[in-house]
């Protein structure tokens, strides 16, 4: 029989166990996309691999230079953040300081509601409507542009966006906002000076937040960012993004192999460009953080 | 003065024009969908297989294995989860490890879609030879889900006054005890909101199961959890990319797209509901 209190710190310990598994698997993560992913730095320098110009990995014999596929995903990212940020932001201060509370209170939840559909969803929804779209527009002979890709990861990444930085506007204190108006500006001058300012750090958050969904996301670009690994010169050509290439070609590369090894190191790549986001995106939600109304 | 009133009249235009424009723009998606899928839909495209090359027939077997592939991602993630965040909000004091535990749910919230998909085909499908199956899927979706369902749980269990802990330990109850007799019970609402919450995530994914879990066609309905099975995302991506029947299998695209859509958004709002009544009725 053990004592009440052996037992009460067993469970503890459990609880502490099961609590550490996020980074027990964040670990796993890195230590197989490492072991899967390393074999082709034996082969191919980091150098060669990260800043190489051609990726023609059936070749022989093969090249493994992700530049291209880098700047896929660089030229839909902030194609989709220059979408994003200014009308998500605009949005956010909408709903928090323009915004009746009716129609806040109604578009809030609506709003977070659409950051869960799909990403396939709006692939599709980009392959059947705005590919064609754009192709029409600026008499191009393919539809599935990086704009076409850009577009679709900009409607997807607002909600995110919006409701970050939504939330970190309303978190300022009414009290900032009625000295402000106290002495006589107007609500427009109010927000841009007075309350914009004090939300900052969420809303840069929320922007990085914002530009980590669209450079992590797959199934957008990989239908319709149209699949041409080269270094895009404009938005209206056909690229292939980081995230598009791995699934596209996970399917034909040989288990082992270098082609198959150099698709993991992909993995690690983007998997590092993430963590930097959100380490970066965290790093500025904590130091900058309004800690009440005597920081100001 | 005025021309500050006129300033703020144009600003205040700017704003609203933006919210105008991305609500329209998310409504047209919904609406567009709605409109040209709800003519695919029929009992016979829910509960039959496709048939001639997936150019006719309906979604049953990627409906089911939509389902097994959600509820092992819950019945893994959800335990796991919520012991989590009891130890974040019952047990720890603030430090060194509960900084470095929450840096790690964040982080793994933030590793892309298509990383947990590698992962998990160079753990679960190659390492420890589950091959492409439901198992080794729904443990890649569960872990994916894993920081939702911590995070929502963890609010959940905040939520509960404390004084609802100290009238147990008065009575001479536990730690445990407490947790499990007093905090859970009332938190369960909270909890649940989160488990749908990462049903819905879990449902709509893409990536992570194409080289887990899902294979393009199969007429048979999975017998064991180590059957390879077509997923409702999956099938979309599959017959809206395959080129040559594209024309033919539209409808049958919009029906697909129809109806991950409505999964999800419907799963999502049992959420959203559940959370607005909760909110309304938690006034401890």
């Amino acid at each position: 029989m053990i004592s009440r209190k052996g037992k009460e710190f067993l469970i503890q310990n459990l609880f502490l166990f099961f609590a550490s598994i996020s980074i027990v698997v964040l670990f796993l993560i890195m230590a197989f996309l490492f072991k899967e992913g390393l074999p082709i730095i034996e082969v191919f320098s980091p150098l060669r691999f990260l800043f190489g110009k051609s990726w023609y990995p059936t070749y022989e014999p093969p090249e493994f230079g992700i530049l291209p596929l880098i700047m896929g995903s660089a030229a839909v990212t902030l194609g989709a953040i220059a979408i994003a940020i200014p009308l998500g932001v605009a949005t956010a201060i909408y709903l928090s300081e323009v915004a009746h509370i009716r129609v806040k209170e109604l578009l809030k939840p609506v709003i977070e509601l659409l950051a869960g559909v799909p990403s396939v969803v709006y692939g599709f929804f980009g392959l059947v409507v705005v590919a064609p779209w754009v192709q029409d527009l600026f008499d191009l002979p393919t539809g599935l542009t990086a704009l076409t890709a850009s577009i679709m990861l900009g409607i997807m990444a607002s909600p995110t966006v919006i409701s970050i930085s939504e939330d970190a506007l309303s978190s300022v204190p009414i009290s900032y906002r009625e000295a402000s108006l106290a002495l006589g500006t107007t609500r427009w001058y109010t927000a841009i000076k007075v309350t914009v300012p004090a939300a900052l750090s969420g809303i840069s958050t929320a922007c990085i937040l914002g530009m980590a969904r669209a450079i992590e996301e797959t199934m957008i670009v990989l239908m319709v960012a149209g699949g041409a690994a080269v270094i895009p010169r404009t938005l209206l050509q056909p690229v292939r993004p980081m995230t598009a290439n791995i699934i596209a070609e996970m399917g034909e590369a040989v288990h082992g192999g270098e082609h198959y090894s150099a698709l993991f190191a992909i993995g690690v790549v983007l998997f590092f460009i993430t963590l930097a986001l959100n380490l970066l995106a965290d790093f500025i939600s904590h130091r900058f953080k309004e800690t009440g109304s005597a920081t100001l | 003065m005025k021309g500050q009133q006129i300033y703020q009249q144009v600003a205040f235009l700017g704003l609203r024009l933006s919210t105008l424009i991305i609500i329209s723009v998310l409504g047209l998606i919904i609406w567009f969908l709605g409109k040209r899928g709800v003519s695919a839909l029929s009992w016979e495209f829910l509960t039959q297989a496709p048939r001639n090359g997936m150019t006719e027939g309906g979604i049953f077997p990627a409906l089911i294995g939509t389902l097994c592939l959600t509820l092992g991602a819950i019945i893994f993630a959800l335990p796991l989860g919520v012991f989590a965040a009891i130890y974040l909000t019952e047990y720890a004091k603030q430090g060194r490890l509960v900084r470095i535990i929450r840096l790690g749910i964040n982080n793994l919230a933030g590793v892309p879609s298509v990383v947990f998909g590698l992962f998990g085909l160079a753990m679960f499908v190659e390492y420890l030879r589950f091959g492409s199956s439901i198992l080794s899927g729904s443990l890649t979706l569960g872990i994916l889900i894993l920081p939702t369902i911590i995070r929502a749980s963890e609010e959940a269990l905040l939520a509960i006054p404390q004084t609802f802990r100290e009238a147990s330990l008065a009575l001479g109850a536990s730690r445990w005890h407490t947790i499990y007799k007093a905090v859970l019970p009332a938190a369960s609402p909270g909890i649940l909101t989160g488990a749908i919450l990462g049903i819905g995530r879990a449902a709509g994914e893409t990536a992570p199961i194409i080289f887990t879990a899902a294979c393009f066609y199969t007429p048979r309905l999975p017998h064991s959890i180590f059957d390879q099975v077509m997923a409702l995302p999956f099938h979309l991506y599959v017959l809206a990319t395959e080129g040559t029947h594209f024309e033919k299998t539209l409808p049958l695209q919009y029906g697909t797209a129809l109806v991950l859509l409505g999964l999800v958004l419907g799963i999502n709002l049992i959420a959203v509901v559940i959370r607005t009544r909760l909110r309304r009725k938690m006034r401890w």
